[in-house]
């Protein structure tokens, strides 16, 4: 099941810029929460903070906490351990491109050394079935690799993926905007479903996306938090002037 | 400032509207004007108006549900065209009652001119200044000029039945002025039908301003008073009515 996450005074640079500033958010569990805001204005810094993958630029810095469930990201756990809780999806689908689908579902799996063949064949067919792929790949799982499968379906096999360490909360970060729109769609129906399961905390630049989506959305501009209501809030009577003026498309 | 051209295509709608306003607000004053001096001539251009302002909606409701699929409007802009639409239903409703006021006038033509105890000019300026203060309401965007139109209806709704009592008193009593009276009462609900969609525009424009929903508050509260008394009512019954083993031993 998915936990909340509750995020306080959190502060992020990169080097000596300060990319996000005092930011204090609750996320609520089993919801999908969506963050919007300009191109730069630190949303993707917020996500990553939320598995520590802001970390892996060595000029990059964090203070503040960050609670995902009763875990303190920053001092109760280790990255690897942070990102089986927390899996990620990216703006374009990854699959290790030599890697049947099979494998690329199982890898996370794998990695941590789980041998079991069996429970591994159990867990693949369900991550794919929830990730809405198995009916279209059952049948070549070990013969096509990553590679072969269309955008949208590398997508979906990139979600499976992170479902397979059976994760917590899962990121998205701009899931959709390398998809034609059959292929969004598909993905915004399988939003739908995991959060059921999952938390899940969506970046998207495409607004209809983020009301059709989610139940919560966050506003970020330079750096900061402008506001965070329910999605039918800040879509139809946003109580800052500045969410309102980017919805509507005046600045941004 | 981006999306020029969106916001220029508001402003068009808007425009456009506003051109409806007027032969809908002109129609009701030449209806009461026809009403006052059984003027034919008159009548015929509330008519042709009327023709105007179906087209006019029509364009309208066009114009809105293009901006609503081409440009996906968000927040205030998604409210302001939410409510283009609804008061372009208004101000149509407003030129139907503007037809149905000449339709009496021209009943009323073989009809000896009497005087009835109902001031339908003093109604209808009434009427026609609710509908007027609510578009300058919409025109300057501002909620309180529309909230002090809905303080305006009581006093129509008032009047209207007023005039009906006192016209159907003189249906059954002077038989002989039913016809006119008959006449008289149903102008008197058409122009009270006018100060309701003058309403609706300022709840709506309200609703655009501050993105509150104000209709139907009192009777909503009403009703919701109603049962919250009776959940009290009937609370307080079933404690005195609960089985011995439920009430506090001692």
């Amino acid at each position: 099941m998915g936990v909340g996450i509750e995020v306080s005074n959190l502060n992020a640079w990169y080097g000596a810029n300060h990319t996000l500033q005092d930011i204090s958010l609750r996320i609520p569990p089993n919801q999908a929460t969506a963050l919007i805001g300009p191109s730069g204005c630190g949303k993707s810094t917020f996500v990553r903070c939320l598995n520590r993958m802001h970390e892996t630029n060595p000029i990059a810095r964090v203070t503040g906490s960050v609670r995902i469930g009763d875990l303190d990201i920053y001092k109760d756990a280790k990255p690897v351990e942070i990102r089986r809780r927390v899996g990620m999806v990216f703006q374009r689908p990854n699959p290790f491109p030599t890697m049947s689908i099979y494998d690329n579902v199982a890898s996370g799996l794998k990695l941590n050394g789980f041998r079991n063949r069996r429970a591994l064949d159990e867990i693949v067919e369900k991550s794919l079935r929830n990730s809405a792929l198995w009916d279209e790949v059952k049948d070549d799982l070990r013969k096509k690799s990553g590679a072969s499968l269309s955008g949208g379906q590398q997508q979906r096999l990139c979600i499976a993926r992170a479902l397979a360490v059976d994760p917590e909360v899962i990121l998205m970060d701009e899931p959709a905007s390398a998809l034609d729109p059959v292929s969004t769609s598909k993905i915004e129906d399988l939003i739908f479903e995991l959060k059921t399961h999952y938390t899940i905390v969506i970046v998207t630049h495409n607004m209809q996306q983020a009301a059709r989506v989610a139940e919560k959305t966050g506003f970020f501009l330079n750096g900061r938090l402008v506001e965070f209501d329910s999605t039918h809030k800040i879509f139809t009577n946003p109580s800052d002037k500045r969410t309102e003026d980017y919805i509507t498309g005046r600045f941004g | 400032m981006t999306r020029i051209r969106f916001q220029r295509s508001l402003d068009e709608l808007k425009e456009q509207l506003l051109v409806m306003a007027g032969l809908a607000e002109q129609s009701i004053q030449r209806a009461t004007e026809a009403y006052r001096t059984r003027d034919h001539s008159i009548c015929d251009l509330v008519m042709r108006s009327e023709t105007a302002i179906n087209r006019l909606e029509r364009e309208i409701d066009q114009a809105a549900l293009d901006l609503l699929a081409m440009e996906q409007p968000m927040a205030i802009d998604l409210r302001f065209i939410l409510s283009v639409i609804k008061i372009n239903a208004d101000l149509e409703r407003v030129g139907d009652a503007a037809k149905s006021i000449v339709e009496r006038v021209h009943s009323m033509e073989s009809m000896p001119n009497i005087d009835l105890p109902v001031d339908i000019p003093k109604m209808a300026a009434l009427a026609a200044s609710m509908v007027r203060k609510s578009l300058q309401a919409f025109i300057e965007g501002d909620a309180e000029i529309a909230e002090s139109v809905l303080t305006m209806d009581d006093a129509v709704d008032a009047m209207n039945r007023a005039a009906h009592t006192a016209l159907t008193r003189v249906m059954s009593e002077e038989g002989h002025n039913a016809p006119q009276a008959l006449n008289a009462l149903m102008i008197s609900r058409s122009l009270e039908r006018v100060a309701d969609h003058a309403t609706n525009i300022a709840e709506d424009v309200i609703f655009w301003v501050k993105g509150d929903d104000v209709r139907h508050s009192k009777s909503i509260a009403k009703s919701e008073q109603k049962a919250a008394a009776k959940a009290a009512a009937q609370a307080a019954n079933g404690q005195m009515d609960a089985p011995a083993e439920d009430k506090p031993t001692e």
